[in-house]
């Protein structure tokens, strides 16, 4: 079976009104050109799940966004996504505002078939005052109220892995692979960005089948994207472009998701990574310490 | 030897720590981490302490001038689907900066004014606080004590659980919320007063309690005898030194203040 598709083909499974997870965390190994790819096309409406960076603040901007699911949404070295910031602020998104773990807890529930987790977080904070659907229920076993988190079920996923094969066997090298996992499992649809498309005896060495972190069934599409992660990080490829997210700050500041995606988003990928400078300069970009 | 006020609320900080054991410490932001790093090299040398990335370290990586991490001191792979298995076996304790802080202890670092729908400033998210609040210790470390931080009502969004018979879930006392210590420029602070009102405990040299009083939207207990908070030692400036090669700290609080008033 070979997954491999265009990044147009791949995101037309994707319709308005869907629920979407994206992978990743913040500003590192995110599926952006995906999320590029997404921008360009007409799908609007879209509930979004994610451990959000410019992902999140992109597709808010660009109007696709009716509702996040998040418990933050973030650049690291720039605390506040300014795309998400201004969405926030002008009240222009529902939210579903919950716990790093709650989202783990939601996407295992989805994956395992459960309705529901139950769990102790969110009790006596406003997570569970600010979300009137969220239950809190009685446990058979004690005297205890417990929040039963329910199961976060995807349309779609998306996804970006350092390597594929075409049969959508995933490897991620990068110190960690996150919730993608989760993701994955999560969801009726599972769309990867590679950077590197490889044959499947790559996987042979037993310290690289120990990176694959969900099997190949959970894989619906794969999308070979060199450099697909930018401006996010994709260790140990390339790190993420500092200068490119505060640029990214700047147009979004001043003339709001028309300003940015008339510099940079074009209307491939190509397009866009001939306006960042080249994707040998995004792999020229340094890995992040911490 | 002079020292900075940062320095002095380092080496204060990093005494939350000392009675811990083996826990996961984790501070968030260059102070609390350089806090949670002296005490694992000074106080609490079993303490358990990440790279901030995926790996857990047997001796804290230094907070400035490191170029890779390479050859840094792993122990165990530990990213961060499995921090939460830490985090809900409760043997963590994180020392965290919020936005604000009210009475009950309870915390925000998700949103402030406006309303819930369309905040005046959103800030991060509630990110991992009402896990962490209600599965294990929490100390917090407050750069610039004053009434915006310490409010005189509620959070403007309570993301971490605290002292509030209000909130309290059913089953739920008091024992089972783990407030420790408030680290700020002016004060050491606990929870340990009357019906876990927070309590002042040690004073920053030259700082009068009124001072503390004044910047802070509710009232505060006083402990029976307040000290003054040590100076750092050599010892521990030395190893600050040592974690924090480019000085980094000094760029903290603003202006860098001397860790002795009027010194």
């Amino acid at each position: 079976m070979n997954k491999c598709v265009s990044a147009a083909e791949a995101v037309s499974a994707i319709e308005s009104g869907m629920t979407i997870g994206i992978g990743g965390w913040g500003p590192r190994r995110k599926p952006m050109g995906l999320v590029r790819e997404l921008l360009r096309s007409d799908v609007k409406d879209l509930t979004v799940v994610a451990y959000g960076g410019a992902d999140v603040g992109l597709l808010c901007a660009a109007g696709k966004v009716k509702k996040v699911i998040f418990a933050f949404v973030s650049l690291d070295f720039m605390p506040l996504e300014p795309a998400f910031r201004k969405a926030r602020e002008s009240g222009a998104i529902e939210v579903r505002e919950i716990d790093e773990g709650m989202m783990l807890l939601g996407l295992r529930a989805a994956a395992w078939g459960s309705p529901f987790i139950p769990t102790r977080i969110g009790l006596g904070t406003d997570v569970v005052t600010r979300n009137a659907d969220l239950a809190v229920v009685d446990s058979p076993y004690d005297d205890k109220e417990w929040v039963a988190m329910p199961a976060l079920n995807l349309d779609a996923a998306l996804i970006h892995a350092t390597r594929a094969d075409e049969r959508g066997v995933c490897e991620i090298e990068s110190p960690d692979h996150y919730m993608d996992d989760w993701f994955a499992r999560a969801s009726k649809t599972t769309i990867v960005s590679a950077d590197e498309i490889v044959p499947s005896e790559h996987f042979n060495d037993p310290d690289v089948a120990r990176r694959v972190y969900w099997e190949r069934n959970c894989t619906t599409k794969v999308v070979h994207m060199p450099g697909g992660a930018h401006p996010s990080s994709s260790d140990p490829l390339y790190g993420y472009d500092i200068k490119h997210y505060k640029e990214y700050g700047a147009l979004i500041g001043e003339g709001g998701f028309d300003a940015w995606s008339s510099a940079f988003l074009g209307r491939s990928e190509a397009d866009y990574q001939a306006a960042v400078g080249g994707v040998d300069a995004i792999h020229s970009l340094p890995l992040p310490v911490y | 030897m002079t020292f900075s006020l940062a320095e002095l609320m380092v080496c204060a900080a990093s005494r939350s720590f000392d009675n811990d054991g083996e826990v996961l410490a984790t501070g968030i932001g260059l102070l609390p981490r350089l806090a949670a790093s002296l005490a694992m090299r000074t106080t609490n040398p079993d303490m358990m302490m990440t790279d901030s990335q995926s790996y857990m370290l047997s001796s804290p990586n230094p907070v400035s001038g490191m170029t890779s991490h390479e050859g840094q001191a792993n122990e165990n792979w530990m990213g961060f689907a499995r921090i939460f298995d830490n985090v809900w076996s409760g043997a963590r304790h994180a020392l965290v900066g919020p936005s604000q802080v009210d009475r009950f202890g309870q915390t925000n670092i998700a949103a402030l004014g406006g309303t819930y729908e369309a905040p005046k400033v959103q800030l991060l998210g509630v990110r991992g606080f009402p896990g962490n609040s209600i599965s294990h210790a929490n100390s917090f470390f407050v750069p610039k004590h004053s009434t915006r931080v310490f409010v005189e009502g509620e959070c403007d969004v309570v993301c971490s659980i605290g002292y509030n018979p209000d909130r309290l879930p059913r089953g739920y006392s008091f024992d089972d919320i783990d407030i420790r210590r408030v680290i700020t420029d002016l004060c050491i602070m606990d929870f340990n007063g009357p019906n876990k009102q927070m309590r002042v405990i040690s004073l920053h040299p030259g700082v009068p309690l009124s001072e503390v009083q004044e910047n802070t939207g509710f009232e505060l207990a006083v402990a029976d005898t307040v000290d003054e908070t040590p100076a750092p030692t050599d010892e521990q400036l030395a190893i600050i030194a040592e974690l924090d090669p480019l000085n980094f700290r000094a760029k903290q609080l603003k202006d860098n203040p001397p860790g002795v008033r009027n010194a």
